[in-house]
């Protein structure tokens, strides 16, 4: 349907925002009704999952302050181990969550287990615990990639070979979740301004 | 597991669009940071028949309560393919649209024409072995919106589909072959090439359509595309 290039590659699919129904789709629930048997992605984990239990939460940031009450945030992580599984394991573990920013207080909160370090490219050091995250919403045109990271992995992140690759150690820190009580850690997003939350080009 | 090739942005909306209002505000300013792809990139959730129950692809019947919704009934179809022009099997498609008359049935949607008691707007399928996906639903209608005084939407189905690793993610709408309102519409008018603008609009298929009953339109979606490591540059250690 579609012409390729000299080269015979095909042109990836334009984005489009997800608009201000995405809940209707990915998480109907939130748009107010029920309607599949299965919801995917209210849980990254199993009641058998091992690991240390941990909740993630946060809000998103417009160019003025405000926050963000329509988006949609997935989640992508590694097991407590530090493997990936592209399919649910026996214990329940599929690493993969998506949750809305709450209509009224913007916030949005994720429940799994804090991931283990995942190799580097070939010749990198491991990567310091993180999760990817995917953030899209109306005014958002383009999904948006980011990774959460854990402040109190001081020496994994000091050594982390994403986050050395961010020129400015400041800008570093807007990835990087503060704990706030034992297994609580706290995210805020900033789409624009002083405090831009890096984005990446995956 | 190969990485992804870089995405080509030019095929992309930018973040900021003055045409598209709320974007000026939402949309990052600063240089996204490039990224060599990792483990993080390359591995993402892959889904079977098993997530999905029997009536997921079939808006015509998977909400209706007392009767079938009101609308054109179409036929939306299509494969999944990666830039270098395979199918992708086994890879999760979602999709939700406006009723035949513009209104979604969410708790945030205002607009004057009526909820249909027997849509719900929202489905999914997983493709099959040739990377083809298919629906049934009812056309959508267009639906004015805040950003211009008088901004219309064409009829529009919006899509997420999943390829094999994270960073294949894409969220997209698709369009109507004909619609007078595509050459006005300001999301549509996000993305500066008019040949990827295209390439969001399903042509009728006539050939896919059931005579009697169901009209059909055909739209391809394509992922980007892995290369595998030809020198030495790998992704993963040792
Ligand atoms: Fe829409």
């Amino acid at each position: 349907m579609f012409t390729p290039n000299a080269l015979g590659y095909l042109a990836e699919t334009p984005s489009q925002t997800a608009g201000p129904y995405v809940h209707i789709g990915l998480i109907p629930k939130q748009a107010g009704f029920d309607i599949f048997s299965n919801n995917l992605g209210e849980s990254p984990i199993g009641a058998d999952t091992p690991g240390e239990r941990i909740r993630i939460e946060g809000r998103i940031f417009d160019g003025t302050g405000a926050p963000v009450r329509d988006a949609l945030v997935e989640s992508w992580q590694a097991d407590a181990e530090g493997r990936y599984h592209a399919t649910p394991t026996a214990d329940g573990f599929r690493g993969w969550a998506r949750t809305g920013t709450d209509f009224e207080s913007g916030l949005w909160a994720i429940e799994t287990v804090k991931p283990g370090r995942v190799p580097g490219r070939h010749g990198h050091k491991r990567m310091a615990p993180h999760i990817s995250l995917w953030i899209v919403a109306r005014g958002i045109n383009i999904g948006l990639s980011t990774r959460l990271y854990f402040g109190d992995e001081e020496a994994a992140n000091a050594e982390d070979p994403v986050l050395r690759i961010i020129e400015q150690p400041a800008r570093r820190q807007t990835l990087i979740a503060r704990r706030e009580a034992p297994g609580h850690y706290v995210l805020d997003i900033h789409l624009q301004g002083e405090n831009e939350t890096v984005f990446f080009d995956i | 597991m190969n990485e992804f090739i870089p995405r080509d942005r030019d095929q992309h909306p930018p973040a900021v669009t003055p045409i598209y209002k709320t974007s000026v505000l939402r949309g990052p300013h600063r240089p996204l940071i490039s990224l060599q792809n990792s483990l993080s990139e390359v591995t993402g959730p892959v889904f079977g028949h098993g997530d999905i129950g029997p009536l997921d692809n079939d808006l015509i019947l998977n909400y209706a309560k007392t009767g079938q919704p009101i609308g054109e009934r179409i036929i939306m179809h299509g494969r999944v393919l990666d830039g270098s022009g395979r199918p992708v099997p086994g890879v999760l498609v979602e999709f939700w649209q406006a009723n035949a008359g513009g209104r979604y049935r969410h708790r945030n949607d205002t607009y004057v024409a009526p909820i249909d008691p027997n849509f719900g707007g929202c489905g999914r399928t997983i493709t099959d072995a040739e990377g083809r996906y298919a629906f049934r639903t009812v056309k959508p209608g267009p639906y004015p919106y805040r950003n211009r005084g008088n901004d219309w939407r064409p009829a529009h189905i919006h899509f997420s589909v999943f390829g094999t690793g994270f960073a294949q993610r894409l969220i997209t709408q698709n369009y109507f072959e004909g619609d007078p309102l595509i050459a006005r519409d300001s999301i549509l008018g996000t993305i500066p090439d008019q040949a990827a603008r295209e390439r969001l609009v399903a042509k009728l298929d006539l050939d896919a359509a059931v005579p009697l009953d169901t009209l059909a339109y055909r739209w391809d979606i394509v992922l980007r595309g892995s290369r595998s490591t030809l020198f030495e540059n790998k992704l993963e250690g040792n």
